[in-house]
């Protein structure tokens, strides 16, 4: 078995050496764009079922960010479908998943992280939006720094750790009966490809929700009727 | 017992201890929601969204072990490279 650790360099441009899982990832953003561009051009079930799951997603983030998820639909929406698409790509015969490489899961954390900051600044403004480390004490200053360090970082592991784990699984399993016993191992990946797009990009949601805070015209009353309750989320 | 040894036998240590506890935790957390959505069937959407991030942050212990064990498998600094 090889080293889940390293990625396999498939050639190389100029001094620059391109890893497999680039072109892997390269592919699968031209495939999503085309198929949605191609899906979008004329009426049809296609185009209703593609409009039906943006739907969904909008739907399913306003109940996490308890505001209108328009602005931020573009960025967790694509999040989560291009990790959908490549945790699924796994099923296709000789396809790893792109997110099954520690290179790709730190980059989609790291756009997280970023985008949790851009959006909390522009927001709430950059003295508000800063303010919220130094409560309720200063004190707490260095908790709250580690709190961003670790949450990027177990962003990143839970990804890799599933996707990579379940490959691990089915490689030891081919190993040791190579026929039929994986295909219901198979399945479960499937499952579990998608319940990971799934709490990535909820969570995703939910630490901007967090950096937004109480801030923002969308915001619902807090004496209001439907308001649901808040998902407070531990940082592990 | 070479270091060698030791790392295998170290990652093997770190993923059961580390499967253990969360098991049982992410166990605890199954049940109570599955209580909570059998008294109240009208919060299950939010119950169970809930859950699945509870459980995303439990599990993460486990792949923490789980990474751990690797690099002590892949990646040993002790032993020089691949152990």
């Amino acid at each position: 078995m090889s080293n889940p650790l390293e990625s396999p360099i498939l050639f190389h441009i100029g001094p620059v050496p391109i890893a497999s899982v680039v072109v892997e990832t390269l592919a699968l953003n031209l495939v999503l764009i085309g198929s949605c561009w191609l899906l979008l051009r004329r009426e049809g079930l296609p185009r209703t079922l593609l409009i039906a799951l943006v739907e969904t997603i909008h739907e399913q983030l306003a109940e996490v960010l308890h505001r209108d998820p328009t602005p931020f639909l573009p960025l967790l929406g694509t999040l989560f479908l291009f990790v959908l698409s490549a945790n699924l790509s796994a099923a296709l015969p000789g396809v790893e998943p792109a997110t099954a490489r520690l290179e790709t899961a730190a980059a989609l954390a790291l756009v997280v992280f970023g985008a949790v900051h851009w959006y909390g600044i522009r927001v709430c403004g950059f003295k508000a939006y800063f303010r919220h480390y130094l409560e309720p004490t200063p004190l707490l200053l260095p908790l709250h720094l580690l709190a961003e360090l670790t949450r990027t970082l177990s962003l990143t592991l839970r990804l890799f750790g599933n996707m990579m784990s379940h490959g691990f699984v089915i490689a030891v399993l081919l190993s040791l009966a190579a026929l039929l016993v994986p295909v219901p191992f198979m399945l479960l990946g499937v499952l579990i490809g998608v319940i990971q797009a799934y709490i990535f990009t909820v969570l995703a949601a939910v630490y901007l929700a967090a950096a937004l805070g109480e801030h923002g015209p969308d915001h619902p009353e807090p004496d209001a009727p439907s308001a649901p309750v808040e998902p407070r989320v531990p940082t592990p | 017992m070479t270091l060698e040894h030791l790392s295998i036998l170290a990652a093997a240590l770190a993923v059961s201890f580390g499967a253990l506890a969360p098991a049982l935790a992410e166990g605890k957390a199954v049940a109570a929601a599955m209580d909570a959505i059998a008294r109240q069937p009208d919060a299950a959407p939010v119950l169970s969204r809930t859950l699945f991030v509870g459980l995303a942050m439990i599990e993460t212990m486990a792949i923490y072990c789980l990474v751990i064990a690797l690099l002590l498998l892949y990646a040993n600094p002790f032993t020089g490279g691949a152990g």
